[in-house]
């Protein structure tokens, strides 16, 4: 009956992210009088789950699963749900999670809310909220089946340490043949990427060209944040794809959120607008970004954003 | 090689979203409806493999006669029928049943669909027709090459991107990358007039339960008034950053 959460790893590490999820499982098992369990892939370390509400471990430590297969990773947690009878499953917002949890649903004939904000507005019925409309709005939805999967949104939860006993155990469930076989991967592993960073800096056409980046890469670096950019800039080919956030880009639910030299159209706002703080710097006063910002700065970032890297080097020596 | 491209009826990305009936309908008056843009990368590219390798298209929607008009632009781009499941839809697993009973009956090789529409963003349709009709699946797909049966196919990962080899039957969740923004159709005054040729067959849903319901909405609470400061005085931005909003 318990509360299962799947934790991610990244090369063996738990990502943050996991303890987030773990977090939000220990408040739903609290709401409903239960426990939470883990289900952790070839991760280590996995003991500090116990500091955030999870009661019991299941290890796997399979090389086949060194790779993310969709179909693989859904068959362990489906086998992992039916070993702990939970009713409830937890996962991340990660483009891993979210490419696994339709698959486990299927598998689990389970009713699935992707985006959920907060703990169950109601446990019977049994309603969550969710964002929508990319941000524009919140969604209660109630699930009506008996097994329940739950995709929490980045950043919206937070961590919530706690005190208590923890067990682990190793599970190797049965992992069924794939015919999907990964052929190569192309990944910037010193970069804090997009999902999981706590600040990220984006750019816009303000900047003039793909050539005046540095400063904006310097000032992620002073951070410790990912970079980003506008539509405009990616379908210009100034910045990769992956790099482009808004409405048909990648969300963002950062802590930080820093627009430089973006206007902010409708669709850029809306992709943008789950980070909790978010900073504009702008020649326009009128831009509309002015109007979703917590912070603004009217300049120019030619000036601004080397300054401001000095500022905050200035700031980072006196921590 | 028979497509099918499973498209989204949502509103346009400028639309100003409010809510009627005590906030439990979205409310349409005055949205314009577009093919979703998720839906339109994978269409573009279903347009490609039409063109150069010969496949056949169709286009599929679940949703009322209202939906129409969307099918309709997808045809005058270039699908050769439609088919529309005619169900309003409640939620992701049951519009994803629908569609796989129409998969299954129809043998079709490959079914692109958009990682998520941008109203419900609920992400889920493309994984669960591939789980429902036992088909390979990549979800964020930003790249697609189909050599017989065999598919390699790019999604974009947390931090990159990765390549797989795998087979038909595929379905693949697309998004932008699929095909560059430049590369998208308006749809040509010939190409209209030939929509209205085009097969676009209605048909009834099977019976199915919903697994979640939608209550209601709210709108995000509005925001306070920004927080200037002056270009001459960036340390007080970083106070700010760190004492105010404790983010640095």
């Amino acid at each position: 009956m318990s509360v299962l959460v799947y934790t991610e790893s990244e090369q063996g590490n738990l990502k943050k992210s996991a303890l987030e999820v773990a977090s939000y499982a220990k408040a739903v098992a609290d709401q409903l009088g239960t426990t939470v369990s883990a289900i952790a892939i070839n991760a280590s370390n996995t003991d500090i789950l116990g500091n955030y509400g999870v009661d019991k471990i299941l290890n796997v430590q399979n090389t086949a699963l060194d790779s993310f297969n969709a179909n693989a990773y859904a068959a362990v947690l489906k086998h992992a749900a039916e070993k702990e009878a939970s009713q409830i499953i937890v996962v991340s917002s990660s483009t891993d999670s979210k490419y696994l949890a339709p698959l486990l649903a299927v598998g689990l004939n389970a009713g699935y809310a992707s985006n959920v904000v907060a703990t169950p507005t109601s446990t019977n019925p049994f309603t969550v909220k969710r964002n929508a409309f990319t941000n524009k709005a919140f969604e209660i939805t109630q699930i009506n089946t008996e097994v329940k999967i739950l995709g929490v949104s980045n950043n919206a939860f937070g961590l919530v340490e706690t005190s208590g006993n923890t067990s682990a155990e190793d599970f190797s469930p049965s992992i069924p043949e794939s015919n999907i076989t990964v052929e190569s991967v192309d990944k910037a592993s010193d970069k804090v990427t997009i999902a999981d960073a706590e600040i990220v800096v984006s750019a816009g056409r303000g900047l003039k060209g793909p050539e005046n980046w540095g400063m904006i890469e310097e000032l992620a670096d002073v951070l410790g944040a990912a970079t980003a950019c506008s539509k405009p800039v990616s379908d210009l080919g100034w910045r990769p794809h992956g790099e482009h956030v808004g409405q048909t880009g990648k969300p963002v639910a950062s802590n930080l959120y820093i627009a430089i030299g973006i206007s902010g159209a409708i669709q850029h706002l809306a992709g943008v607008s789950a980070s909790k703080v978010k900073v504009v710097i702008n020649t326009d006063p009128e831009a509309p970004f002015f109007k979703a910002a917590d912070y603004g700065v009217v300049g120019d970032a030619f000036q601004v954003v080397p300054e401001l890297i000095e500022k905050l080097k200035a700031f980072k020596t006196q921590q | 090689m028979k497509i099918l491209v499973c498209i989204s009826h949502v509103p346009d990305t400028t639309s100003k979203i409010n809510f009627t009936e005590g906030d439990t309908k979205f409310d349409t008056n005055g949205v314009q409806f577009v093919i979703n843009p998720n839906d339109e990368f994978g269409l573009t590219r279903a347009m490609w493999f039409k063109e150069k390798q010969g496949a056949n298209v169709t286009v599929i929607n679940v949703g009322g006669a209202d939906t129409e008009p969307t099918l309709r632009k997808a045809l005058a781009i270039g699908a050769d029928a439609a088919i529309r499941v005619n169900m309003a839809p409640t939620d992701g697993f049951s519009v994803a049943k629908q569609l796989a009973n129409v998969i299954t009956d129809g043998g079709y090789d490959l079914v692109i669909a958009g990682r998520e529409s941008i109203d419900y963003n609920g992400g889920m349709v493309p994984g669960m027709i591939a789980g429902l009709t036992d088909a390979n699946f990549v979800n964020n797909c930003i790249g697609l090459e189909i050599d017989g049966t065999n598919a390699k196919v790019t999604r974009e990962i947390d931090g990159g991107k990765e390549t797989v080899s795998t087979s038909l039957p595929l379905v693949i969740g697309g998004q932008k990358g699929l095909v560059e923004e430049s590369d998208l159709r308006i749809p040509n005054m010939r190409g209209i007039m030939m929509a209205r040729k085009k097969p676009l067959t209605v048909v009834e849903p099977t019976s199915t339960d919903a697994e979640t319901s939608s209550i209601s909405f709210e709108k995000p609470a509005p925001k306070g008034a920004v927080t200037l400061v002056s270009a001459d005085n960036l340390d007080e931005l970083v106070n700010l950053l760190h004492n105010e909003a404790k983010v640095i």
